[in-house]
């Protein structure tokens, strides 16, 4: 069976930044795996990269067997990313914004499910505002919609809890984790490490462009007994 | 293809949310042109054997098509690229060929849009008639195609709404204004006659012009062949930088 994600020695320069320095990574069918590091490690641009807004300078990714390059079309087909910035369509209410991001996908006549995301992330009764006129916290629950209008078996989230509030972060890890359930692999950054514990079962931690643990969550904190996650996060990064 | 008419669609809906700012102003602004250029000139100048004001408004019809088809595709680009949102084009498999095409085409509607709106409000002016309605046609939809993909190259480009000023205000606005939309060039010195004739525009607005009245400054075959490899050319070039993600992906 082909991994969710297959990472192997992906290289990515800007100028004489090494942003992602021989990273190698396979994430499982089903896993919540969670991607860890502090800022400027390396997460964003590994999931631009898988998601095809970054082209690596050399390596290979696949989602679910099919190159992100030669294959990009199938590849992206079965990926959804919830983008860290805070970005949105001026022109468009909610609903039409879901119906025009499934249409892409090449998804018509979506809105029973668009209606089923838009109650579990709570957005129902904003479906038809305009997407100014949405507070923070609901437009980052947009973007995450967004990204599960064509129901990828692949779900990347980069920090979809950044800035928002501590109802919308239970429904959301409600519904990301019934999707789990489900079968979707959930790839996950935060900068929240209870959040990482608590929902991950596997964890890699990188550090300037590299991956610098790899393991279940349940043998990170093994290692340091009676410590949380974040224990470990700090004593990984000093080393 | 349900990518391609999806996002076809969404640039539909995104000018047509703002039809006021980008249909009935350019519409405005040719007829103000009209009613200035026309009140001063018409009556002393005569071009081609039709009045001043019935050779302007073909002109003016295909000018204001040219450049709203350019603001179009320049003008969501640089938009989508500064606030962001250029990632929900960017993260679905559409096709650079669906992607080009779909901004193209809603260029494409806008100008023509645009160019119905400018004709309805001005034929009321100068007795007009139309002698050869598909070299009006394939003029207006070569042209605007020319602008729409010139307008993507622009934004695509820009990575400032500052520098889509630049190239719209120095290249777009002087090659438009100074195509023969408002003079024969056979009315110029013949040294600026030659340069006319390097200015692809001049070619598109002379051919157009044809369609209504049958006569023209060159040959309509003559002014099709160079549209024609002018939209050859600036596709391929435009097709070529989406397909290499050209200030797209990093």
């Amino acid at each position: 069976m082909a991994a969710a994600v297959s990472i192997v020695d992906v290289v990515k320069t800007f100028g004489a930044l090494r942003a992602l320095d021989g990273v190698s990574l396979e994430i499982g069918e089903g896993e919540f795996f969670g991607l860890l590091g502090p800022n400027g490690a390396g997460k964003t641009t590994l999931i631009s990269t898988l998601a095809g807004l970054v082209r690596a300078d050399s390596g290979r990714l696949s989602v679910l067997g099919h190159d992100v390059v030669k294959d990009y079309r199938k590849a992206r087909s079965l990926l959804g990313v919830v983008p860290q910035e805070l970005v949105f369509d001026p022109f468009f209410s909610v609903r039409e914004t879901l119906r025009i991001q499934s249409g892409y996908f090449g998804l018509r006549h979506n809105d029973a499910w668009i209606d089923e995301i838009l109650a579990n992330l709570d957005l129902t009764s904003k479906a038809n505002v305009n997407m100014r006129r949405l507070s923070g916290g609901m437009k980052r629950r947009v973007l995450v919609a967004q990204a599960l209008v064509h129901k990828p078996p692949v779900i990347v989230l980069d920090e979809p809890t950044a800035g928002v509030d501590v109802e919308l972060r239970q429904g959301l890890w409600q519904f990301v984790r019934r999707l789990n359930g489900e079968g979707h692999t959930i790839i996950l950054t935060t900068h929240y490490l209870e959040e990482a514990e608590a929902l991950c079962g596997r964890i890699a931690l990188m550090k300037q462009g590299r991956v610098v643990a790899l393991d279940t969550t349940a043998n990170l904190m093994a290692a340091h007994p009676g410590g949380t996650l974040e224990d470990v996060f700090v004593r990984t990064m000093q080393q | 293809m349900i990518g391609f008419w999806t996002l076809f669609y969404k640039e539909m809906l995104r000018f047509w949310k703002v039809a006021f700012q980008t249909v009935a102003s350019p519409v405005l602004t040719a007829l103000l042109y009209l009613l200035i250029f026309g009140h001063v000139l018409d009556g002393h100048v005569e071009v081609h054997g039709v009045s001043y004001t019935s050779f302007l408004i073909p002109g003016l019809v295909m000018m204001q098509m040219l450049q709203n088809a350019f603001a179009n595709s320049s003008s969501s680009l640089i938009q989508a690229k500064v606030t962001g949102s250029i990632v929900f084009v960017l993260l679905p498999p559409i096709p650079y060929g669906a992607f080009f095409a779909a901004y193209v085409l809603a260029s494409l509607v806008r100008g023509l849009m645009v160019g119905v709106g400018v004709l309805a409000a001005t034929v009321w002016f100068a007795e007009i008639r139309i002698v050869a309605p598909l070299w009006l046609l394939v003029f207006a939809v070569l042209g605007g195609a020319i602008l729409g993909a010139l307008g993507m190259i622009a934004g695509l480009w820009a990575e400032k709404f500052d520098q889509l000023a630049g190239f719209q205000n120095f290249l777009i606005m002087p090659l438009t204004m100074l195509s023969g939309v408002f003079y024969s060039i056979h009315s110029l010195p013949a040294f600026w006659q030659r340069v006319s004739h390097y200015n692809p525009v001049f070619y598109m607005i002379d051919g157009f012009r044809y369609g209504f009245f049958g006569v023209s400054d060159v040959a309509p075959e003559f002014s099709l062949a160079v549209v024609a490899t002018c939209f050859a050319a600036v596709s391929i070039l435009t097709l070529s930088l989406l397909k290499r993600g050209w200030k797209l992906r990093a």
